[in-house]
């Protein structure tokens, strides 16, 4: 039963950034003939040797583990970890430029719920279809055909063009299809974010069920921990294509956590703007710093004090400071509309230590938004510097009531004083 | 461990003639599924349904016949035109229509190529087979005309030669399949190629005998004329049909050799590229 299944050794996936190619065909063969001819390339840019290609990066650096057969193994980690270029790479959609990838039996991969579904065909036409895609035969599928069917609780409706289903029966069919395939591998990343709960119950029982009973290994990419320390015996956590831990499943959802990108204190704002040339604005916000926590977690009630480095590039009479409060959704909460800075001299550098009081704020993840702007003449604002997002910081509630976010919002309001009672 | 004791292994280069057709064929049954989903999804929800398989080369066969029959007079004496046409313009159709849905194969289905893995083959295979129903449809149509024209004495003789129908269509299905994937293989990172097919497709019916009788191009280029690998495989069946013109028995086996280096070209160039096209395409 300890038979390794998959292996990875050494794997590393790099993509190039931006666009691919030198462009078209035509191009690529003038830089040849200029080459060949011993002249300068005409798609180099001026002072440019050699074409050095778009920038590159690595979507996965470095990856090795292996995985026994019957483990759950769960891949967690934010955005741009590299989860699903590893779930690519193991299910063959695209190859690793370089290392070696290994596994025995059969993979069956679930990369996104329904793929190959035609909405014109009905749900038995797509049953095989899928199936078919997914590598089982015409007969096995028939074999299995009244199961999936009873799985994914759509006996009325599996003559009905898939085109008439609601989202929610587009995805029970798919899953059960890939569910009750006959591989040794199932890889599958957030399918159960979609339909309802109870499905979503029945997926991970059955997910559990074909582990433990048949054998099967599975890999299982999800931000959602709870089915993550569900489902999973063991977790695989990665940050920046690379491996930070490998091990038990609550340690793992530990190290994610405390892993977010998003709670770094220190940032370099200097070419960040959405002003068209962050270096040619007349002020500038340089960076900024939070000062007294390592991490951007706060509990509610605590000082946010933060430092920042503005410069002006024009004398002002009165730059102005703008501090927009979002949501991580990016809904607004609230604004400090108008922070005085005071006389800046062109080509002066100050820094500010400034502290803002979150005590209003209910837990969840914030963003901030800072603008630096004047007022002309005519008492309108003129933006000069624009940063969306600046940083971002998250609040914890030390209070045990739980706030209902969707109905109440993201502030609190002060008590309600008692004018009289009688 | 060792690293043999694995069943698959999935490394970053893959050999030029690491073609896996062992893979294709435990695939067949999606081939086929594919086939039958491209079929009923192209005529849902249509009124005429299949019929518009015909409609098509009908009226590519009217115009041919007015304009290059009636107005230029390139059709032959003798054998009435329609026939003349019609018999030409299914055979080209067949390899036209190949040769244009295979060439955007990876284009066109990066969305699900992306998602999910079988051998890529499986797609133009299926195309290429999916067409053959639309011709069979044509075929019929044509051999309706034919019967009628036999039963009026018009001048078509229809010899032995039509039990070589299927090895024609063989031929035609394979030379589009090679060319269509060329360029599907080419095009994932140059899109150039990609305008180049349909007007190049236009010109390459007019390099063939489609419009026009072959006994109008002057002997001394018709040896160069006959490279054309299309071009004997559509005399043939027009010979073989009609009775017109003359076999051409070294032109088609040149033709045959033409075609299998095409599709091995072809073939060995799509492997390399179906490995990593999801990151150029």
């Amino acid at each position: 039963m300890q038979d390794i299944m998959i292996q990875f050794e050494h794997v590393s996936k790099e993509y190039r950034l931006g666009a691919i190619g030198g462009g078209t065909l035509r191009g690529d063969l003038q830089s040849l003939m200029a080459r060949i001819r011993g002249k300068e390339d005409p798609n180099l840019q001026i002072g440019q040797k050699v074409y050095a290609g778009n920038p590159r990066f690595l979507a996965l650096n470095d990856v090795s583990f292996s995985v026994k057969q019957g483990e759950r193994v769960g891949i967690i980690g934010h955005n741009g970890a590299g989860k699903s270029t590893l779930l690519k790479l193991l299910s063959r959609v695209t190859g690793p430029t370089c290392g070696t990838i290994s596994y025995n039996g059969r993979i069956a991969s679930m990369l996104e719920v329904g793929t190959g579904f035609h909405p014109e065909l009905t749900g038995r036409e797509n049953v095989y279809m899928n199936g078919a895609i997914l590598g089982m035969t015409k007969a096995e599928i028939t074999k299995k055909f009244n199961d999936i069917v009873q799985f994914a609780e759509m006996e009325n409706f599996i003559d009905t063009p898939v085109k008439r289903y609601s989202s929610g029966m587009y995805v029970k069919l798919a899953f059960a299809v890939a569910a009750h395939l006959d591989s040794d591998i199932l890889v599958m990343d957030e399918v159960l974010a979609v339909g309802d709960m109870k499905f979503q119950q029945k997926c991970l029982g059955k997910m559990d069920d074909v582990s433990k009973n048949e054998g099967r290994t599975v890999l299982y990419v999800s931000h959602n921990m709870n089915t993550v320390r569900q489902l999973c015996t063991r977790c695989i956590v990665l940050d920046h294509g690379r491996i930070i831990f490998d091990g038990d499943t609550e340690t793992g959802i530990g190290v994610y956590m405390n892993n977010r990108d998003d709670m770094q204190t220190i940032y370099d704002l200097s070419a960040k703007s959405s002003k068209p040339d962050p270096k040619a604005t007349q002020a500038k916000i340089l960076s900024l710093r939070i000062m007294n926590k390592d991490a951007a977690l706060f509990q509610t009630g605590e000082e946010l004090v933060f430092e920042t480095d503005i410069l002006a590039r024009k004398h002002f009479e009165h730059l102005r400071f703008r501090f927009e409060l979002r949501y991580a959704d990016d809904v607004p909460v609230g604004t400090v509309p108008d922070i005085d800075l005071g006389v800046m001299e062109s080509g002066e550098r100050k820094t500010f230590q400034m502290r803002f009081d979150t005590s209003w704020l209910t837990r969840g993840k914030y963003r901030v938004y800072l603008v630096l702007f004047e007022k002309n003449e005519f008492g309108t604002c003129e933006d000069h510097d624009l940063v969306l997002p600046a940083f971002a910081f998250s609040i914890e509630d030390q209070n045990d009531i739980t706030w209902n976010v969707n109905a109440w919002g993201h502030i609190k309001l002060p008590d309600i004083d008692f004018i009289s009672v009688q | 461990m060792e690293m043999n004791q694995f069943e698959n292994v999935i490394t970053p280069k893959r050999a030029w003639f690491d073609v896996n057709l062992k893979e294709l064929w435990r695939y067949r049954d999606l081939i086929l599924l594919f086939v039958r989903r491209t079929f009923v999804s192209q005529y849902k929800q249509t009124i005429l349904g299949p019929a518009w398989a015909i409609i098509q080369p009908l009226l590519t066969t009217v115009v041919l016949t007015v304009v290059f029959g009636n107005i230029a007079g390139l059709a032959p004496a003798g054998v009435p035109s329609f026939a003349f046409y019609l018999c030409g313009s299914i055979a080209w159709g067949y390899f036209s229509t190949c040769l244009t849905a295979t060439s955007t194969t990876f284009t066109a289905n990066a969305a699900i190529l992306g998602k999910v893995y079988f051998p890529r083959l499986v797609m133009p295979i299926s195309t290429v087979l999916s067409q053959l129903i639309s011709f069979a449809v044509q075929f019929c149509f044509f051999l309706l005309f034919l019967f009628y024209y036999l039963m009026t004495g018009a001048n078509v003789q229809p010899n032995l030669w039509i039990l070589i129908t299927p090895v024609l269509l063989v031929h035609l299905a394979l030379l589009s399949l090679g060319v269509g994937i060329i360029v599907s293989a080419v095009t994932t990172k140059y899109r150039d190629l990609a305008m180049v097919v349909s007007f190049g497709v236009q010109l390459w019916m007019y390099a063939t005998p489609v419009a026009y009788d072959i006994t109008l191009i002057p002997e001394r280029f018709l040896n160069l004329y006959m490279l054309n690998p299309v071009t004997p495989v559509v005399t043939m069946f027009r010979y073989a049909f009609l009775g017109v013109g003359e076999p051409h028995f070294a032109a088609y086996g040149i033709s045959w050799l033409v075609t299998l280096a095409v599709l091995l070209l072809g073939v060995l160039l799509f492997n390399r590229v179906e490995k990593t096209f999801m990151d150029t395409v």
